[in-house]
């Protein structure tokens, strides 16, 4: 939704010409104080500044607090995967690859389908029926992501578990590619299943803006397309899809964001192991997840400060990702 | 051949075929596509149903929280969200439509709202666990205890932007001859913004908080370490205070059959409660724009 700027309008609109600020009466026919709307306008000034500091705190408490495992560990903080509270020794490499890799499977399993969904609701799909499956698409969205997290391990993961897991183990040869690939306990409590829920979760967010954009591409370059005899694939994929080529991009970056810092769908789901992931249907575990799990329950001070030193490469990973995405965007994006 | 044949003699009866297929396929993929996002929709529906109706009777909403194997409900849950929301919505409410005038009005076209937009639009993507330990390192470390207050302020947090957002956006809309016609009355601008554009924003406004709201409302992460949770019904801000997603999680991963009931019987309550925030939300959006 592009919004016209209005004009901005001059400050000195309530002054007089003389230079005496104007008195404005209220119904009672008191004066009133030429400085309320000063006042007023500090206070917006305030709330703004406000909204600033909240990102600076954040970035301030982040460094400060993981700055004791930071400076400690130093750059083995990033390389090494001992993740052992009991010996106080920490290092990421295993939850920042599985926050990674689990991001951007689900992108790659969400992309194609939340553009299917997209071409089919703008141009292929009755537009009567359309808005109703738009508001269906909005309400996956709209489920929170505890939800998510609950029917991905009662019902995907034994489901998974029973009819992908251990078929799979049954009949692929041992040692072979695809062994590799798969090996791992059959519980369903993986990362692909992490990456499949993830998937489900930004799919809505994907969908709903490359919607808002193909909805944007100017109807006469998709008469003129379909004029020359242009079919819908054709008109989609070689006249709108490039039209809104960098906002696309923008709206992927956004969903790989918000896969980035999931969290308690996550955590249901992906067997919690600091362990390197060495399969995709290994356990393995999320920068979100480590910290949902442990916060709580560290005792040490270097174990808090691993944690947050984590979410300052979670904060980091996905500044520059949703940074990006805004960026392409524009001011189009959505709300939410 | 070509002599008899009444069509163009360019046509190209393999390649009109090609195309024909292509598009069949690609109209194909993208009506399964749709299937597949809907039946995502409806299987997680219906498990949320069939699960969640069976969690749910009246001692749901009037006892509190049971030990394994008793008797119990959700009720210091339900209080404790809605205290902690609560808390947040206010905060959010006053700050964010304040910041969102800012921008609409004040700060147009100066470079330090180009930056705050930026900012706060980073802010609502900003995963939400990193917003809890903010707050935790905020007001939990410092004072020593985890409180229904700092899970507000981390609830706040996470509406703020949105709110922000919501009422730079509606306000915009406004047209601009209403700020003029306030302005040929003599009122100043903070006048006009307050009884006029505010006024006329009302709906917009109202969806701004809808949506902040379900925002959230079923927020787990930044909850688990600010407002811990607790195990009894409690009015205390200074104490750890219940939450539903906190109270669903720890009942979910737990090894008590009803635990786990509850937990889907509190999970459907919460998605009813933020979808239908959803909609209303978004339902008054269309009937504000699209006038």
């Amino acid at each position: 939704m592009t919004v016209a700027q209005p004009p901005s309008v001059p400050d000195t609109v309530g002054a007089a010409p003389n230079g005496n600020t104007l008195r404005v009466h209220n119904a009672q026919g008191e004066a009133k104080k030429p400085g309320g709307d000063a006042l007023f306008r500090t206070l917006c000034l305030a709330a703004v500044l406000a909204m600033m500091a909240t990102l600076l705190g954040l970035v301030g408490s982040l460094v400060s607090g993981g700055w004791m495992a930071l400076s400690h560990f130093g750059i083995s903080f990033f390389t090494t995967s001992t993740w052992d509270p009991v010996a106080d020794q920490y290092g990421a490499a295993a939850p920042i690859v599985g926050t990674l890799l689990t991001a951007f499977l689900a992108l790659l399993l969400a992309l194609p389908v939340a553009v299917g969904v997209a071409v089919f609701l703008v141009e292929i799909c009755p537009q009567a029926i359309a808005r109703w499956l738009a508001i269906a698409v909005e309400l996956l969205a709209g489920i929170p992501s505890i939800v998510y997290g609950m029917w991905g391990l009662f019902v995907l993961a034994p489901w998974f578990s029973a009819h992908v897991q251990l078929p799979l183990m049954m009949s692929v040869t041992p040692g072979s590619w695809l062994d590799t690939l798969t090996s791992g306990v059959p519980n369903g409590a993986n990362i692909f299943t992490a990456s499949l829920i993830l998937a489900v979760m930004i799919l809505p967010y994907i969908a709903a803006i490359l919607r808002e954009l193909l909805m944007s591409v100017p109807s006469h370059m998709r008469e003129a397309a379909y004029g020359l005899g242009c079919t819908q694939r054709e008109v989609v994929m070689r006249i709108m899809l490039p039209y809104v080529r960098k906002s696309a991009i923008g709206a992927v970056m956004l969903g790989l964001g918000r896969a980035l810092g999931e969290t308690m769908a996550v955590t249901f789901i992906i067997g919690n192991s600091h362990n390197f992931p060495h399969s995709l249907f290994d356990s393995g575990s999320t920068i979100s997840s480590t910290i949902a799990n442990e916060f709580t329950e560290a005792t040490g001070d270097m174990h808090i400060s691993a944690l947050i030193a984590l979410g300052l490469v979670l904060f980091m990973i996905t500044f520059v990702t949703i940074a990006a995405a805004r960026l392409l965007l524009g001011r189009g994006g959505e709300t939410k | 051949m070509s002599g008899k044949n009444l069509e163009n003699a360019n046509f190209d009866r393999f390649l009109h075929l090609r195309r024909k297929a292509y598009n069949t396929v690609f109209l194909v993929l993208t009506a399964l596509a749709t299937a597949i996002a809907l039946a995502a929709l409806a299987l997680i529906l219906e498990t949320l149903v069939v699960k969640g109706v069976g969690g749910i009777d009246m001692a749901v909403f009037t006892m509190s929280q049971p030990a394994p194997d008793m008797a119990g409900g959700l009720l210091n849950a339900i209080v404790g969200s809605l205290v902690m929301c609560a808390i947040g919505m206010i905060i959010a409410l006053f700050v964010g439509i304040l910041a969102g005038t800012w921008l609409a009005e004040y700060g147009d076209g100066t470079k330090l709202a180009t930056v705050v937009r930026f900012l706060n639009d980073i802010l609502i993507s900003a995963p939400s666990i990193l917003i809890g330990l903010f707050v935790y390192e905020l007001l939990v470390r410092p004072f020593h205890g985890f409180s229904a207050v700092a899970g507000g302020v981390a609830l706040a947090l996470l509406a703020m932007p949105v709110a922000t957002r919501a009422t730079e956006d509606i306000m915009r809309l406004q047209p601009y001859a209403l700020r003029e016609a306030g302005m040929a009355l003599g009122a100043n601008r903070g006048h006009v913004i307050r009884s006029i554009i505010w006024r006329a924003s009302k709906s917009g406004l109202m969806t701004g908080a809808l949506l902040s709201f379900a925002r959230i409302s079923g927020e787990t992460a930044p909850l688990l370490f600010t407002s811990l949770g607790n195990p009894f019904l409690s009015f205390k801000l200074t104490q750890p205070m219940a939450s539903m997603p906190t109270t669903i999680f720890q009942f979910a991963m737990s090894a008590y059959d009803d635990w786990q009931r509850l937990a889907w019987g509190g999970a459907l309550i919460i998605a009813v409660a933020v979808l239908t925030t959803n909609i209303i939300g978004r339902a008054l959006t269309r009937g504000s724009t699209h006038k």
